[in-house]
């Protein structure tokens, strides 16, 4: 187990990267705490991967350390960082059993027998296939093998992380849901680090106690599911997480008001003119229609999802979801929109602007 | 689920037996026809019963050529097939050289094969040709029409430069098609380069690996051109292989129903190997449960 330090680390796919496009993984700093249970969010193509893959050794990085317990391991092959990682397909050694599968990460570093035939039964009542240890791998279905993945991945106790790269894809739902459990047990017992890739939010905000948002190869935010859900620090975040995501809507700002459109609209607290595209994000669990006042917005769409209803509606070219009660009526009267003031958040060029209006989330001037 | 019958459904297969009676059944049926009698030319036919199988199978010239031809098929597939998949292990997996490596690859694939015997023929001549002469100045005793070690040498030499490729490129098929993830996975594991090609690579081209060891051994089994062309069998029978021996028979003694008979022989030989081949092959298939 080790704290992780990522230093200054970029990595590009090409020999000579000329601009910051070319970057898979851009720029980035970060201490991953020792023992911690992290998700790591993004949509497909984001560096997720390019970013476990170097933590693990498995790609060395274009720029940068990377330092576990304050040790560079840099250029360290991943046999020697001694990390654990489980694939998004399953990867089995098909002409071994299920026994010998499972023992196998143990063997190659010499475990005593004893010991491995101690662990392999213990992992392989976890993943639940005890009474197949004696089968060959070879036949299994793919939900199976994946188990069998995952077992491999946590059957060494001394390792210093375990990363997942969607580890779940193919798993069926009951499954998947059992297995994250197990996953989320295993680490509340042992107390590894962990780094869970996935692009399901849910599976993100199940899992782990910090969530970190990629996009376009940055690290957007890092923070708790809930700071993700109250005050998404990119637009992206906004966007990706919760369902539907956050409404976006382009406005000018001063004071405690902003105006879209030509429509006033109240914000909880004070902002000195931010410059740049300057947009209000506002959560759908946080708009609520009216009759009578408010932004005035055509309903288009009712969508009832059985716990609540999406209201799908615009506002001039701007679309605008409202997440309404499961019992409210939604009548033809309904034509405007209201938000709540203290959940309406401030962006300059797609970073979130705090209410003083001096610093942005990345810390630079606005 | 309830089948179907439907006996008219029989005349879809009707065109392929016609076309297989026309281009196989029916001239092996001369052959067997051949096989059963003798002929003193003028084309008078006399009924010889099983007489020619039963002269066959005790005729020592037939087991010798079957067992230079065995010894010979194993040795090319001891090499070769190693020799392939070492070879395919160590080309590179993308980019400009692993285009080049494959066409070069190929290159003894597309020479015809008299071609071949000609090219190994005259590079292994001790007064002309680049190989048998700097053997020859280097004072080791080289002469393929004279010496049995140096005729199989350079035969089984001229065949591993024709087909090792063959194997290579089809085992270079089967690494390229396991993804990237078992090798990191193997990294992970902290596998032994040996442990990666025994539990990964070998197990992924088991499958491409029988279908070239079938290919050579059927190639290797019914070799013609190539010695015909180097040592004619020779020298004395060294390596006057089955088929070489039956063309002698058949177009040089013109002895038409002693040679059917051993082109039956050797047909249902070949026969016999490849099913055993495909048992196996089909076997594994059902184990991977594909």
């Amino acid at each position: 187990m080790a704290k992780i330090t990522l230093d200054n680390l970029a990595h590009s796919y090409f020999p000579n990267p000329k601009s910051m496009e070319d970057f898979a993984l851009k720029e980035l700093n970060y201490d991953w705490a020792d023992g911690e249970a992290y998700a790591l969010l993004g949509s497909s193509g984001c560096g997720k991967s390019t970013l476990l893959n170097i933590i693990s050794g498995l790609l060395h990085p274009s720029q940068g350390r990377i330092l576990f317990d304050g040790k560079d391991v840099t250029q360290s092959p991943t046999a020697e960082r001694n990390i654990a990682q489980v694939f998004q397909f399953p990867v089995v050694y098909d002409t071994m059993t299920v026994r010998d599968n499972l023992a196998f990460p143990l063997r190659n570093r010499g475990v005593d027998a004893k010991i491995i035939a101690e662990r392999v039964q213990k992992i392989g009542k976890m993943i639940d296939m005890e009474n197949m240890l004696d089968r060959k791998a070879r036949g299994l279905t793919a939900d199976a093998k994946q188990k069998i993945s995952l077992g491999r991945g946590m059957v060494r106790e001394d390792v210093n992380a375990l990363l997942f790269d969607e580890p779940l894809t193919v798993i069926d739902p009951h499954m998947k849901w059992e297995l994250r459990t197990q996953l989320k047990k295993l680490h509340h017992d042992f107390g590894h680090t962990m780094i869970y890739v996935t692009h399901d939010q849910t599976e993100a905000l199940t899992f782990a106690d910090k969530v970190v948002v990629m996009y376009d190869g940055r690290v957007v935010q890092i923070g708790t599911p809930e700071e993700l859900f109250e005050k998404p620090a990119h637009t992206f975040v906004g966007y990706f997480i919760g369902s539907p995501g956050m409404n976006v809507l382009p406005a000018s700002v001063s004071g405690t008001s902003a105006v879209v459109d030509g429509h006033e609209i109240p914000l909880g607290s004070g902002y000195t003119s931010p410059q740049g595209k300057v947009e209000i994000g506002v959560r759908p669990e946080y708009c609520s229609l009216s009759a009578t006042h408010g932004l005035p917005v055509k309903v288009r769409r009712v969508e009832d999802v059985g716990r609540h209803k999406i209201v799908r509606a615009t506002y001039g070219t701007h679309e605008i979801n409202i997440i309404a009660n499961e019992g409210d009526n939604i009548g033809a009267d309904m034509t405007h929109v209201t938000f709540d003031a203290d959940h309406v958040n401030v962006y300059a060029d797609d970073w979130l602007v705090s209410p003083s209006g001096v610093q942005n989330a990345k810390g630079e001037a606005a | 689920m309830e089948k179907t019958v439907n006996q008219k459904a029989w005349f879809l297969v009707l065109p392929v037996l016609v076309l297989v009676a026309f281009s196989a059944v029916i001239p092996l049926m001369t052959v067997v026809n051949y096989s059963v009698q003798d002929t003193f030319g003028n084309n008078q036919f006399f009924w010889a019963g099983l007489e020619w199988f039963d002269e066959l199978l005790h005729s020592d010239r037939m087991w010798n050529a079957l067992g230079r031809q065995m010894v010979f098929s194993a040795i090319i597939l001891a090499i070769e097939v190693p020799l392939g998949i070492f070879v395919a292990l160590n080309m590179p997996k993308k980019g400009f050289w692993a285009s080049f490596c494959l066409v070069l690859m190929s290159l003894p694939l597309l020479i015809p094969w008299n071609v071949v015997g000609t090219i190994w023929q005259i590079f292994g001549r001790v007064d002309i040709g680049l190989l048998g002469y700097t053997l020859d100045a280097m004072g080791i005793d080289y002469n393929y029409t004279q010496g049995f070690i140096a005729a199989w040498t350079t035969l089984i030499v001229m065949d591993v430069w024709h087909w090792t490729s063959l194997v290579a490129l089809l085992a270079y098929a089967g690494l390229q098609s396991i993804p990237d993830a078992y090798y990191q996975a193997a990294k992970i594991d902290q596998a032994s380069r040996w442990a990666v090609f025994r539990y990964i690579e070998l197990p992924k081209i088991t499958g491409v690996l029988m279908i070239a060891i079938l290919l050579r051994f059927m190639d290797s089994f019914m070799i013609y051109t190539e010695p015909f062309v180097v040592t004619g069998g020779g020298p004395g029978n060294a390596t006057t292989f089955l088929s070489i021996d039956l063309v002698k028979m058949a177009l040089g003694q013109f002895d038409l129903g002693p040679a059917a008979a051993f082109s039956l022989m050797y047909f249902l030989v070949i026969l016999l190997i490849s099913w055993v081949f495909y048992t196996v092959m089909v076997n594994l298939e059902k184990r991977d449960g594909v």
